[in-house]
């Protein structure tokens, strides 16, 4: 497979992305039906996040997401931007912030994807008399994650390591 | 928490048979749209043997081996008081409906930080060639007593 074969190759051509570039973004409503069916998918049926009562016992301010959900969340945009999951070398994030979630009003995430580093593609290179020999490295570009809930930031630290080119 | 556990190696969990409709299920939670994780033509036109599982997915994978640390009876983890501090996944390749998974999980530090107590866990995820798929790395805080 090729980058082309994407759909996605121009815009993750290292000549065209620059550092700073918003590239993908999202809203995402958050419902008590969103954390239900996170739970089941997840197998992660800790009682905090669906019900009010186990909430308030352990002294949370109300029911919250899971923090994976919005972890997996947040970087669908990313995903439909390159066209392919595949691309995604590395992702890590830092919960720093709980998402609360009304039972009426839910809440509402939102999501900016902006390139923070690239990494272009270095051909291998033979030693020599001075220098050992360094292997090929593929292009990657690090895609930094801002996720915000009522103005407030919710992870720290949210990056995503992409693959320049297809697999 | 138990310094002692640092090093520590778990046995490997039971195989986990990635299903079609479990990728399915868990992409819809997390928002996916991406044909490529739903629609398996699609997949298979971008040069996969199925559906791929959104990068989160290896949470499920991972879980059984969390469990295994939470269980351990000489850890001393309260898990009324664990909080999810940080998550990272670090992939050779995706998941893709169809793998069987094994994971094993070694704990990579332990420190203790204004009364709470954090522990890194590695759990290293392959396949049933034993080829590496990806690592799922938890850092769990342990609230303390204050």
């Amino acid at each position: 497979m090729t980058a082309a074969d994407t759909g996605a190759g121009a815009l993750t051509d290292p000549a065209v992305l620059t550092v700073g570039d918003v590239v993908a973004g999202g809203t995402f409503p958050i419902t008590r039906d969103s954390l239900v069916r996170y739970a089941g998918a997840s197998g992660d049926f800790n009682a905090i996040h669906y019900r009010d009562d186990v909430a308030a016992a352990v002294g949370l301010p109300g029911v919250l997401a899971h923090g994976m959900l919005t972890m997996g969340l947040a970087v669908q945009p990313v995903i439909d931007w390159l066209g392919d999951p595949g691309r995604v070398l590395d992702y890590q994030v830092r919960f720093t912030r709980p998402v609360v979630v009304d039972p009426v009003e839910g809440a509402e995430l939102i999501v900016a994807a902006t390139v923070g580093k690239i990494t272009p593609e270095a051909d291998a290179v033979a030693a020599t008399a001075d220098a050992p020999a360094t292997p090929a490295v593929p292009g990657t570009a690090r895609i930094d994650l801002t996720v915000t809930y009522n103005g407030d930031t919710v992870l720290g630290k949210a990056q995503v390591v992409i693959a320049l080119a297809g697999r | 928490m138990n310094p002692e556990l640092v090093g520590r190696v778990f046995p490997a969990t039971t195989p986990y048979l990635v299903g079609r409709e479990k990728v399915r299920e868990f992409a819809r939670a997390v928002f996916a749209t991406n044909p490529v994780n739903l629609d398996v033509d699609a997949a298979r036109a971008a040069g996969y043997a199925d559906i791929v599982a959104p990068p989160t997915f290896a949470v499920v994978v991972q879980e059984q081996t969390l469990a295994q640390l939470l269980a351990e009876p000489d850890a001393g983890i309260d898990f009324s008081r664990v909080v999810h501090g940080e998550q990272r996944f670090s992939f050779t390749r995706p998941i893709v409906a169809g793998d069987l998974l094994t994971a094993q999980l070694s704990v990579a530090s332990v420190k203790t930080l204004a009364g709470n107590s954090m522990v890194t866990a590695l759990s290293t995820i392959t396949d049933v060639d034993g080829q590496h798929v990806v690592t799922a790395s938890s850092t769990l805080v342990v609230r303390g007593d204050a």
